[in-house]
């Protein structure tokens, strides 16, 4: 308790997980670039395209981990900020096509020629500088997380009310999406890019590069993760989610943490969103898809939720295990793993895979520890030797 | 936060509640309730099951907003019904919950931190830092409840009667003006019962405390002014043998 902010932030398993990502970041565009194609251990550019997402993917997971696993609000609507990310990002990317369009119009994206559009709509101006549209890709879902987080958490929503209506919400988008007359290329979205910050989007090493900076996004938010939940804050963060009438008795205004930490949250998501549409090469309305969520909320189970590095090894898992079973002759069946993997770690894997493996980690600790203080221990108190087993009677 | 007029009144009374009324759907949980309580004092409030002994705790700190009456803290400055959980908190009222509710994923130490008397906005706990005088007030704490072994335990891992007074210790470590203690010796063995009934009087010597209580021999062991409550008034007020010999009180404990 009393070591620096930097060391308690920093433990073993937190070092372990940023040097791994490292490693990764190094390796994977290393044996992509410089092992040649004949190679066993050359990594194909598909490859590192899907790596590239699995990334974005466990950084759309650090975030919902943040919220669920800290302080308990299981947002069913995370894919919204996601998506929000991933269109500031692709109205970028579509004012770079410039004349190189199909219509060639230097303003106009293709979409809006088709639709007879005369001019740009108001809120496309800017997106032809980057520095703008990297600020819309932080500013757009904080600022959507921040005013549903106003109301929804002001008027004390919690549980699964809060779940539905974050879902509504992502629902809502989805159909405003869908529309031509939204502005954002209807159910067609926003796609054929071709370059970003003037480097070709398809190029091997754009790719790679694309895949370096979403490890460093992600190893970043997870420093931020991090510094917030082993602060006092997030101390009071995990206070909430086990008794927040308590805290709330205690004097801490328990909407000003939820608020803040859920739009922080939703500002990873929007990174996470950004990161992936120049790696996909699309986005479009069915990213606000509720399912979508929902499947990243399962990711964050069975990785371990409150872990941190389960929900981005969870990210990883699922989704190597979704691109194994929807390619080739097990395609029809993967809806049904999911589900299975959903019900199995309720079932048999409650804390999820890290969440397991520290549990078992701390009871192994704690026999020794207990073996050693035992007798320190007895006798301190009259009820020291007959713990938890009494009822508890004030009901 | 509302300053309310200068009341003869309400000059020296620390909590001053008059005429509470609360209806849930048209049961009547608090009916007239009027009682103060002066600085310093100590006040054990009985009643059987429904007679509204969580309703006025919840009026008091917020939780419930009276349909009429008053409730003013500190000498008639503060207007409690127009104030929050959290403003309540901050004024310097603290609560204790029946059921015991500490943390129980943070060990005692946090548990304490959290309690800890200190600026409870987001910024300032982002960037909050542990010192000497913090580390020594927890100490002083735990040495008060007697849990100084097990500050680095799970909560979650104390035993019930454990448990029940790290939620006063964290009382304590609010520096609160005020304490409502509900039910603290639910649950608890005869001898746990005895050394809370102490810890209760210790602590009565720098801050005022209500308790709310149902077990008579406690009660008894505190020896203070006790108020009955019953369907949402005060029956009788006075010491244990005044009100335990007063013939409603009699009626409505026993039946009649």
């Amino acid at each position: 308790m009393k070591s620096h902010p930097l060391i308690r932030m920093l433990d073993r398993g937190s070092t372990l997980f940023l040097v791994l990502l490292a490693a990764f970041a190094i390796a994977i565009p290393v044996l992509n670039l410089m092992v040649p194609a004949g190679s066993a251990l050359h990594v194909s550019t598909y490859l590192v395209a899907l790596l590239g997402k699995y990334v974005c993917y466990g950084l759309l997971a650090l975030s919902i981990d943040l919220i669920w696993g800290y302080v308990g609000i299981l947002s069913l609507g995370h894919g919204a900020f996601f998506a929000l990310g991933g269109y500031a990002m692709g109205m970028y990317l579509m004012r770079q096509i410039g004349s190189r369009g199909v219509y060639a119009n230097p303003i106009l994206p293709d979409f809006m020629v088709f639709l007879n559009w005369k001019e740009l709509p108001f809120f496309w101006y800017g997106f032809n500088h980057f520095a703008y549209a990297a600020l819309m890709i932080l500013l757009v879902p904080g600022l959507l997380a921040f005013v549903f987080g106003w109301f929804a958490f002001r008027s004390r929503v919690t549980g699964v009310y809060l779940s539905i209506i974050t879902q509504a919400m992502t629902y809502a988008l989805l159909l405003g999406f869908f529309r031509n007359n939204f502005g954002f290329g209807g159910n067609n979205g926003l796609t054929d890019f071709k370059d970003i910050l003037g480097f070709n989007v398809q190029a091997e090493t754009t790719r790679n590069a694309l895949l370096v900076i979403s490890c460093l996004a992600l190893g970043v938010c997870f420093l931020i993760c991090r510094a917030i939940v082993t602060s006092k804050f997030g101390k009071v963060l995990v206070a909430i989610r086990d008794a927040e009438a308590r805290t709330r008795f205690m004097g801490y205004r328990v909407e000003s943490y939820k608020l803040f930490v859920f739009t922080v949250s939703a500002c990873m998501a929007g990174v996470a969103g950004a990161l992936y549409v120049p790696q996909v090469g699309i986005i479009n309305p069915s990213e606000f898809a509720p399912g979508n969520s929902i499947e990243a909320v399962i990711w964050v189970a069975v990785g371990g939720r409150g872990t941190l590095i389960g929900a981005v090894l969870g990210a990883f898992v699922v989704n190597y295990t979704k691109t194994f079973f929807t390619t080739g002759l097990l395609a029809p069946y993967w809806l049904f793993v999911l589900g299975g993997l959903f019900i199995g770690t309720t079932l048999f894997l409650p804390r999820g895979i890290v969440g397991t493996w520290a549990h078992w980690r701390a009871g192994v600790k704690e026999k020794s520890e207990a073996a050693r203080s035992a007798a320190a221990e007895d006798g301190m108190l009259p009820t020291a030797g007959s713990p938890s087993t009494q009822p508890s009677a004030a009901e | 936060m509302t300053t309310v007029e200068y009341n003869a009144e309400t000059t020296s009374a620390l909590l001053y509640l008059d005429g509470i009324s609360v209806s849930f759907d048209g049961f009547r949980a608090l009916n007239e309730l009027s009682f103060v309580i002066e600085p310093g004092e100590m006040r054990a409030i009985i009643g059987p099951n429904g007679a509204g002994k969580t309703t006025m705790m919840d009026v008091i700190t917020g939780k419930t907003r009276p349909d009429t009456g008053d409730v003013f803290f500190e000498q008639g400055k503060y207007d409690l019904s127009t104030l929050d959980e959290t403003e309540i908190a901050t004024l310097g009222i603290g609560r204790k919950f029946q059921k015991p509710t500490v943390f129980e994923m943070h060990t005692v130490e946090d548990n304490l931190q959290l309690a800890l008397k200190n600026d409870r906005s987001v910024k300032a706990t982002l960037f909050w830092q542990s010192s000497a005088e913090q580390e020594a007030r927890i100490d002083e704490v735990l040495e008060t409840v007697r849990l100084k072994a097990l500050r680095n335990r799970i909560a979650g891992s104390l035993s019930h009667g454990q448990k029940q007074w790290l939620e006063i210790a964290m009382l304590l470590a609010q520096d609160p003006k005020l304490l409502l203690v509900d039910e603290p010796v639910a649950g608890m063995t005869d001898v746990e019962t005895m050394q809370t009934a102490e810890l209760l009087r210790e602590i009565n010597r720098t801050k005022t405390v209500v308790v709310v209580e149902h077990d008579m021999a406690f009660v008894r062991e505190l020896g203070v002014k006790v108020t009955c409550l019953h369907e949402g008034s005060v029956l009788a007020e006075g010491s244990i043998d005044q009100v335990s010999t007063n013939d409603r009180v009699v009626e409505v404990y026993l039946g009649r």
